[in-house]
């Protein structure tokens, strides 16, 4: 009975918010602190409305998707916290998974200090994840720097893919 | 009083600390440094002529071994780079019959087809003890510069050549030069990174390693007892401490980054990134792993530390101004200034053992290649050009030389080149790939 009540209750609480998840989005967007991207966030949460049905019914696609980074930069894109945003409403919604957020570089720097940017650019999506109100003790991250890419060519479509970071849901 | 008395004191002793070596040398070797300056980039190679060995006894085998051991002498003091190796078809001169001894030697023969040095050897080998009198003639003034007489197992071949070596580059430099080295690096040939270590010339890698994970950033202790690294054996980038005499490890195990391990020179010390703090920071820590203090405090990457030789100072890569650069920091003051300011990609710092310059790998026009920079950050000179990517860059012991890892062949093998960028070449053939020289301290310093 008192389980009943509780689903009840958070079915209250995460049906309004996937309703409101719009006009959340623009502000958390807007929120960002790079100004580069100022001009992006409108018209694309307009073109991302249509996925959040999509996102209930297939989950694990979402977690699936990497997010992807400018060379040598841990900061988030406008494509990237659109990921995200969804990535978090699947986590509101499956919130007994934990996730591990992997870090990771293209090969055209060097290992160590590509450590270190793997390391930031889990970190800075772990963050955007806190502040949309996931649990910080639900989010690991780790680094890989280059030590794990995808694709091996040497050609900027390729280095593209491997500046990213995988979620791994536990 | 007192303190004039103790200035007074200190002033002695460091006098007689700073006049003492200099006295002593100039006793022993009036002229040493009339043979290399090794301060010189357009160094001229000394033309030195090594002829086999004479032997005494007359069996064959002891025949080969006198051949490979003159041989690996060739070999060891031309790795230096400092010296032209005379072709031995153009010796007036038969181990068999001509004698070694000063006396017994024609200088004539040997100034006639340009050989300046000349090394003797006189090979014994009785029931698996090999004996050997190495010495190193000056042919020009016809006169023995140095005698010795070494005595081992068979198997102590190497270690007697490369004391001789040692002595050799000492006379002439002034320094005991690599020969008691080593070389850690990181290889993928057993499917993973490992942490492997060879002798300064590429002889008898071996795998130091077996996590079956990634293992990088091998640092040598300034004994060469401890190699610190790091793994991701426990599934995250700890630190590991590795006693290669007990082979045991102690690791540090923060949340975050425990990355690029750097001892400090002349104590049980190291600086290594941790980012448990949510920044990547550069830490303090004692030889057992405690953290005694943190270095850097600016938000962004701090990472990569390199002493510099007196433990005063470090260098490091830093992106406190938007793109990764070298840093060089005061240890006492924490007074920080910028090093690099060219191009948007300079990482892997090394400071020479002399102290007066940094190698580190610059990103330039889209490829990494290895650059040594002056300590006031004016002179700037390029060593690689134009040979794929270079990177990880090294100081031997002495200073001379640098090894790097590159992939101008392809896959990432390890090379080494003259500070001056000359004499670059292939370390050694492994399967896999090469990445993450560290060069050891020299064991010969005794």
């Amino acid at each position: 009975m008192q389980k009943k009540k509780w689903i009840f209750l958070a079915l209250l609480l995460v049906i309004p918010g996937l309703m409101f998840s719009v006009s959340c989005q623009k502000k958390l967007v807007d929120a960002s602190p790079k100004p580069v991207t100022e001009p992006e966030p409108q018209p694309e949460p307009e073109k991302e409305e249509p996925p959040p049905p999509v996102v209930s019914k297939t989950p694990d696609v979402i977690m699936q998707e990497d997010i992807y980074f400018d060379f040598d930069k841990a900061t988030l894109t406008p494509a990237a916290q659109d990921n995200l945003l969804r990535k978090a409403e699947w986590l509101r919604e499956n919130s007994d998974v934990t996730v591990t957020i992997e870090g990771h570089c293209d090969a055209r720097g060097t290992n160590e200090y590509n450590l270190a940017l793997g390391d930031r650019r889990a970190e800075s999506a772990k963050a955007f994840l806190v502040d949309l109100g996931i649990a910080a003790s639900r989010i690991t991250t780790i680094s890989y720097g280059e030590e794990r890419p995808v694709c091996t060519q040497q050609d900027e479509e390729c280095w593209a893919k491997n500046r990213r970071d995988n979620f791994v849901v536990n | 009083m007192i303190l004039r008395w103790l200035r007074c004191t200190l002033f002695i002793i460091v006098a007689i600390f700073l006049i003492g070596p200099i006295y002593s040398w100039a006793q022993d070797d009036k002229d040493q440094y009339e043979y290399i300056d090794i301060s010189n980039p357009f160094l001229r190679k000394i033309p030195l002529a090594v002829p086999l060995f004479k032997t005494e006894t007359g069996s064959q085998e002891a025949k080969n071994l006198a051949t490979s051991t003159a041989e690996l002498l060739a070999s060891s003091l031309e790795f230096t780079g400092y010296f032209k190796l005379l072709d031995r078809g153009a010796f007036l001169f038969d181990p068999n019959k001509d004698g070694v001894l000063t006396p017994q030697i024609n200088f004539a023969n040997w100034t006639v087809i340009g050989a300046e040095l000349l090394i003797t050897g006189l090979f014994e080998e009785v029931g698996g003890n090999i004996t050997m009198e190495l010495r190193l003639f000056d042919t020009f003034k016809a006169r023995r510069i140095i005698g010795k007489k070494y005595t081992g197992r068979k198997n102590d071949q190497r270690k007697m050549i490369h004391r001789f070596c040692s002595e050799v580059i000492k006379y002439l430099t002034g320094h005991r030069g690599v020969f008691g080295s080593k070389i850690a690096f990181v290889s993928t040939g057993s499917g993973n990174k490992e942490i492997y270590s060879c002798e300064f010339d590429g002889y008898n890698p071996q795998q130091v390693t077996r996590n079956q994970s990634i293992s990088l950033f091998p640092a040598w202790s300034n004994d060469g007892r401890y190699l610190a690294y790091t793994s991701y054996k426990s599934g995250k980038p700890d630190l590991f401490i590795k006693d290669l005499a007990e082979m045991q490890e102690t690791s540090i195990s923060e949340k975050g980054l425990n990355i690029t391990p750097a001892w400090v020179p002349g104590k049980f010390e190291l600086a290594a990134t941790l980012s448990f703090s949510g920044d990547q920071e550069i830490y303090l820590l004692t030889g057992s792993g405690k953290v005694i203090k943190r270095l850097t405090n600016i938000r962004g990457i701090d990472v990569s530390p390199t002493w510099s030789p007196d433990g005063k100072k470090f260098a490091f890569v830093s992106n406190r101004s938007g793109s990764p650069q070298v840093y060089i920091q005061d240890l006492a003051s924490e007074k920080v200034r910028r090093l690099t300011f060219e191009g948007s990609y300079n990482t892997q710092p090394s400071w020479s053992p002399k102290g007066d310059k940094i190698a580190y790998a610059s990103v330039v026009d889209g490829r990494r290649n290895i650059v040594v920079m002056d300590l006031n950050g004016e002179e700037a000179l390029q060593l690689t050009h134009e040979s794929g990517d270079n990177e990880a860059p090294s100081w031997s012991p002495d200073g001379s030389l640098i090894a790097f890892s590159s992939n101008r062949e392809g896959p990432f093998r390890i090379y080494v080149m003259t500070a001056f960028g000359t004499d670059q070449r292939r370390l050694l053939v492994m399967t896999g790939e090469q990445t993450n020289p560290k060069w050891s301290m020299n064991d010969f310093n005794n």
